[in-house]
């Protein structure tokens, strides 16, 4: 994927934004002093007067966008992950999911590859956090396309939705014909050895890695799961039946998040043997984000390592 | 207001304490303190200062509340049945496994409520978020919010109020209850708030304070706030009440904020509150 155009999807969601501002004339973006940084600027030099910022007061922030919502707006409130997710928790259960007011939450820098920043602002909890929220959406694109379709999507639907966007720019793998629907895997190669799940940035190491794996004579069933919750269930029973071996990837704890809805499901459902590749219970730190991700074990070559441990078992 | 409006409002009034009473006395739990203490608010939001219309309660040109401090959700219910949006005689079923009235305020099973609280500090930026809306969407919707006096301890009232007053929200009234006590004790030795006039000045709102329990006070409170409209500023409205109001041995006691009365008790209240509706007939 090396000669990809790469575009973070933190650029996705602001140009998305802007681009849907044009038509939906009922959407409201509020950040709270990250607007730069989450990309949001790029809708708010387009529409000005619909764009809100809060200052750094993310708990504010997140239940002034509930009351927005309860007067016919549909606000895309942003922050960093750790924030919408972390800090304003309660906020976003309480006052948002509670009620199930029609709020969006666009997190921005989620994951490890934040990089330099360090451990601070790594969020590698969110899915777990949002997931737990009863009636919310939870989901983190695999690239621009993806993320741009995912806002629309969205916006579109009525119902209390966090988005986790990425800082570091990532390899576009779809065409701009993509059809993105909320809840759906896409399949991206089918497969009988091992299914391997991703989600977000890790689907184009996956895809790289079943690359490699193909070469070595393993056949991998490859599926983005941008939708986290609701999980597709029936997606994950078939690649299981079929395959039965699951590795889950993701740039997250590997509790709480993508691996463990996974493995939930299935336990319950056909019990499969699942490897989680995740943040193994542990904090991050400073470093360029493809240095961190590697040595965090989020890359192809650990995809491929595990994968031929199970494999072979 | 004529004297046959100030005693309309008294005697309905009574009757939101009688629904405080009825209510928790039901629910074996709840917080008829600080329902008590706002009850004539609730009175005169509900039955003269709101734009309201209980027949189409999610009307979208209403004025809005938001009660922030959440648990004294018994008064409002009690104010929102007595205004027709729900039966008062299922006032009694609160906090019961099997009704619509939830133990705090939620907006999508109780009519009447436009938006869930209970967690404090939360429900003032609620508000904001829905002056805003209004500003934005160039309605002409006012949005009133009751604050407790212990409740100004969540700094999120203060984000809350800075945002209000940032972005111009004259129309919005926060209403702060002053009833000076909260479960631990006073609200002076379990976190001093005071000065609350200069806090809520500096923080950039027009400040009246009133008597929480005089009809004249908030008539001439709301006047300003009315009269504010267009000057960019919020309003805060610091009213002195006393917590438990109208029933004697509830009267200014920290540990009537979250207990139910019992049979006595309830019996014991009711009698007190039919006696002042006696007094404000004879009047």
């Amino acid at each position: 994927m090396a000669d990809m155009k790469k575009v973070a999807t933190r650029d996705s969601y602001g140009n998305a934004l802007k681009e849907l501002g044009a038509t939906a004339k009922n959407l409201v973006v509020l950040d709270a002093d990250l607007a730069g940084a989450t990309k949001t600027s790029i809708f708010q030099k387009a529409y000005p007067d619909r764009h809100f910022d809060f200052g750094i007061a993310e708990a504010n922030m997140i239940n002034a966008a509930a009351g927005l919502s309860t007067m016919g707006l549909v606000p895309f409130a942003s922050t960093f992950a750790m924030f919408a997710a972390g800090r304003a928790y309660e906020q976003v259960r309480n006052t948002i999911g509670y009620p199930h007011l029609n709020v969006k939450i666009g997190a921005t820098h989620g994951g490890i590859s934040v990089g330099e920043d360090g451990a601070s602002h790594q969020c590698c909890e969110d899915f777990a956090l949002m997931r737990t929220i009863p009636g919310m959406t939870v989901m983190c694109p695999s690239d621009d396309v993806e993320a741009k379709a995912m806002v629309k999507a969205a916006y579109e639907m009525n119902g209390p939705v966090y988005m986790r966007f990425g800082r570091a720019a990532t390899p576009v793998f779809h065409s701009e014909d993509f059809k993105f629907e909320i809840g759906k895997g896409e399949v991206l190669q089918e497969g009988t050895d091992i299914a391997v799940i991703a989600t977000g940035i890790m689907v184009p190491e996956a895809i790289e890695a079943a690359k490699t794996l193909a070469d070595e004579g393993i056949s991998v069933f490859l599926i983005n799961m941008a939708t986290i919750k609701p999980l597709d269930e029936a997606l994950v029973l078939e690649v299981a039946k079929k395959c039965g071996k699951v590795i889950t990837v993701e740039e997250h704890s590997i509790i709480g998040g993508l691996g463990e809805a996974v493995s939930s499901f299935l336990s319950e459902n056909c019990p499969t043997p699942v490897k989680r590749i995740g943040v193994n219970d542990e904090f991050g730190h400073s470093g360029p984000a493809g240095e961190l991700l590697k040595a965090f074990g989020l890359c192809s070559d650990n995809i491929v390592a595990q994968a031929k441990k199970m494999f072979s078992k | 207001m004529t004297s046959a409006d100030k005693k309309a409002l008294q005697l309905q009034a009574v009757k939101v304490r009688e629904g405080v009473l009825t209510s928790t006395h039901g629910a074996k739990a709840g917080h008829p303190g600080g329902s008590l203490s706002a009850a004539d608010m609730f009175t005169y939001l509900y039955f003269k200062e709101m734009r309201i219309d209980p027949e189409n309660p999610k009307r979208e040109d209403r004025d809005r509340f938001v009660l922030s401090k959440g648990h004294t959700a018994p008064g409002l219910y009690s104010a929102l049945a007595w205004r027709g949006y729900f039966p008062v005689e299922d006032l009694p079923t609160l906090r019961h496994a099997d009704s619509y009235l939830q133990g705090h305020p939620n907006m999508n099973t109780v009519p009447g409520v436009d938006m869930s609280t209970g967690s404090l500090g939360q429900g003032l930026s609620a508000a904001v978020g829905m002056a805003k809306g209004a500003k934005y969407l160039g309605k002409d919707i006012n949005v009133y919010s009751i604050v407790g006096d212990g409740e100004l301890a969540e700094g999120q009232i203060w984000e809350a109020t800075m945002s209000a007053a940032h972005y111009e929200l004259d129309n919005l009234c926060i209403i702060v209850d002053i009833n000076g006590l909260q479960i631990d004790g006073r609200t002076c030795d379990v976190m001093n708030s005071e000065p609350v006039d200069a806090k809520f000045a500096a923080f950039g709102c027009d400040v009246l304070k009133i008597n929480g329990h005089s009809f004249d006070d908030m008539e001439h409170a709301f006047e300003k706030f009315h009269a504010n409209h267009g000057q960019g500023r919020p309003t805060t409205i610091l009213m002195s009440t006393t917590k438990g109001k109208g029933v004697s041995f509830m009267e200014d006691q920290a540990g009537w904020h979250g207990k139910a009365p019992d049979d006595e008790q309830y019996a014991q209240g009711m009698a007190e509150l039919e006696a002042a509706r006696k007094q404000i007939e004879e009047a």
